[in-house]
């Protein structure tokens, strides 16, 4: 078990109070799985991603323990995470376009970064070369500014830097979301070759959108108002999904082939509870077609078949 | 309804502007009465800076613009208003379209000292409670409010409100969708379709081929400033001819299919060519012809690419 988050919340310290954006993740990421996370914008899934690399103010470390490969990941603490970072967690940032330092060549700022970490640059090289290759970006960048790299190769740059000590998490956050469509479906699969080449263990993709991890990812978390909604592999929650919310996320999204005049699809009625004060009980009832009295009661995130979590009352009184 | 013949934009980049960006390129396309055409392309294609030729936001290097049969350039104070009584545009960030510190309801109060100052107040109050109701608001919900305190797909909406309180013909909606969430950009896609049938034309602009297929009748793609191929919607997703279109069409990510594992040959990007044609340095098919530039060329009836192998593409 590579990665293990047991009911780990994080809130917002603001005047008005605490918005409870992460209220309670549980999930495990097994050894060499990418794992999707989507939600809407404010669900939680970048205060999610960011908490287990670097959580500062105005983040709030509450409750919950993280365990990455049998050690606790000191998530709370920012000195001791130190250790952790980008040797053991690292992250590829949502604007890598804007990532690296512009006042420093790329090569330098590398050797800075790594010694830092008291790592000697001149150890790392050779491998450094072979990953660029990899990445097909030729070695003379080393010795170039970012600003004269495209947003792709910035993208690519990044992506080599930020696995360049073999972490075991390594944490993608919208990667592909300022790319070209060709670039956007290069740098994905690079993601999964990391994966294969084992530069990585194990990956956690944040995207808004999910047809992107449906191509890479092995399973997909989908978040709803600061909690899990449903974890399963990715063909399950495209295909067979559970939860009301996933269902109609994904009925709701236009595919090639379908027109309006055809088949009409339809959004979900509604807006997501505001995290400062939420609603007791389950967080998706007051837009959930399927809500009844139970609801009022927070629902466990359990597991209805194997692999298949699910927090709702419903699925629960069908497997139960 | 609309008509664009030739229109190329050039902009002046370099030092002292001693170079030339072709950012638009002789593009022609028409968009008839009720119909939705979508211009779908990447960054840098052009596609916005056509949209805000045709709101004239800004001004056009060559070629025309003709709306209803006349051209656009040639308008003037109260013609030009008149224009924009019958042409509006609503931008990609609901955000960023509004004044933070007035209140979110004072883009109608805008609309209507400027259009129908002789309207009196109750029966604009009227106006505006029918148009939000159009757009699937609840007008007690938006009104009196700021806009931070409202979402981002309830700003978009009253965006189209607003161009509905004047009746409009013409939308220019530029990326309308692209900030909203999954759960609501959907209805906001709906309520333009629906509004088609009240009798509006609509310019979507999108880079995100699903939701052009949803709405559009004809959609046009563009590659840095250049039409490549344009038509009917289901003849350009269903049989592609030009190999830019081809490659978009396997390389957008989609729910129904996977990836075919093709690996794509990423290059840096190489600046706008004047001569020759554009996708020539990513083109796997690219042959000496290629350094001249192609025309478009009818493939059947209501769908042209523009591309030298076509006659072979065709045949074979």
């Amino acid at each position: 078990m590579s990665l293990q988050v047991v009911n780990l919340r994080v809130f917002y310290q603001t005047l008005r109070g605490d918005v409870h954006a992460l209220d309670g993740a549980t999930f495990s990421i097994a050894d060499g799985e990418i794992m999707g996370l989507a939600g809407e914008s404010g669900c939680g899934k970048t205060t999610l991603g960011y908490s287990l690399i670097h959580l500062t103010l105005p983040k709030k470390f509450v409750d919950g323990w993280v365990k990455l490969d049998g050690e606790n990941l000191p998530i709370g603490d920012t000195d001791r995470m130190e250790a952790f970072r980008f040797k053991k967690v690292s992250i590829i940032p949502q604007y890598a376009m804007s990532a690296m330092n512009p006042t420093r060549k790329i090569g330098k700022m590398t050797s800075e970064l790594l010694e830092s970490r008291k790592v000697r640059f001149n150890d790392i090289l050779p491998e450094l070369k072979r990953r660029l290759d990899l990445v097909k970006l030729p070695q003379d960048v080393l010795g170039m500014y970012p600003i004269e790299l495209s947003g792709g190769m910035k993208q690519r740059m990044v992506m080599v830097l930020s696995t360049l000590l073999n972490p075991s998490l390594l944490i993608a956050d919208e990667v592909t979301s300022a790319l070209d469509v060709s670039t956007q479906q290069a740098v994905s699969e690079m993601l999964v070759e990391f994966r294969d080449h084992e530069f990585v263990k194990s990956m956690i993709v944040i995207t808004h959108d999910i047809s992107i991890l449906y191509q890479i990812a092995d399973s997909i978390l989908v978040m709803y108002a600061g909690k899990p909604a449903e974890k399963a592999s990715t063909t399950t929650i495209i295909n067979s999904p559970l939860h009301p919310y996933t269902r109609l996320l994904i009925s709701s999204l236009p595919k090639v082939g379908v027109k309006y005049s055809s088949q009409r699809l339809s959004g979900i009625p509604g807006n997501p509870p505001l995290l400062l004060d939420p609603p007791a009980g389950c967080r998706f009832r007051s837009r959930c077609p399927a809500a009844f009295a139970k609801c009022s009661q927070e629902p466990p995130f359990v597991e209805v078949k194997k692999g298949h979590y699910v927090a709702c009352w419903k699925e629960r009184g069908i497997y139960a | 309804m609309l008509k664009i013949d030739n229109l190329s934009k050039i902009y002046r980049v370099g030092t002292f502007g001693g170079q030339e960006l072709h950012a638009v390129n002789q593009v022609s396309f028409e968009v008839g009465d009720c119909q939705v055409v979508s211009l779908i392309g990447e960054s840098g294609s052009g596609k916005s800076t056509i949209g805000k030729m045709i709101l004239g936001l800004i001004s056009k290097s060559s070629g025309s613009i003709i709306f209803n049969g006349t051209e656009t350039s040639s308008l003037k104070q109260d013609t030009l208003k008149e224009y924009y009584r019958n042409v509006q545009g609503v931008f990609q960030d609901p955000f960023s379209s509004y004044n933070p510190i007035f209140k979110s309801d004072r883009v109608f109060k805008l609309i209507k000292d400027e259009f129908f100052p002789s309207i009196d107040a109750c029966e604009w109050d009227e106006k505006v409670e029918n148009a939000l109701k159009a757009v699937g608001l609840n007008p007690e919900t938006v009104l009196n409010k700021f806009p931070h305190q409202l979402s981002g797909g309830q700003l978009q909406r009253l965006l189209i409100a607003r161009a509905l309180l004047l009746d409009i013909k013409f939308l220019v909606a530029d990326e309308v969708i692209s900030m909203l969430d999954a759960s609501t950009r959907i209805d906001v896609l709906n309520l333009l379709a629906d509004l088609k049938s009240r009798g509006l034309s609509i310019l979507f602009i999108t880079h995100d081929l699903c939701l052009g297929y949803y709405i559009s009748d004809q959609s046009v793609i563009l590659y840095k400033g250049h039409v490549l191929e344009k038509g009917v919607t289901e003849k350009i997703y269903n049989s592609p001819y030009h190999p830019y279109t081809k490659m978009l069409m396997t390389a957008v990510p989609r729910l129904d299919r996977k990836w075919e594992p093709v690996s794509i040959d990423i290059k840096a990007e190489v600046p706008n060519q004047i001569d020759g044609c554009v996708y020539y340095d990513r083109c796997p098919l690219a042959f000496d012809k290629c350094r001249q530039r192609p025309v478009l060329v009818e493939i059947s009836k209501d769908h042209s690419a523009a591309c030298w192998k076509l006659p072979e593409m065709i045949k074979g």
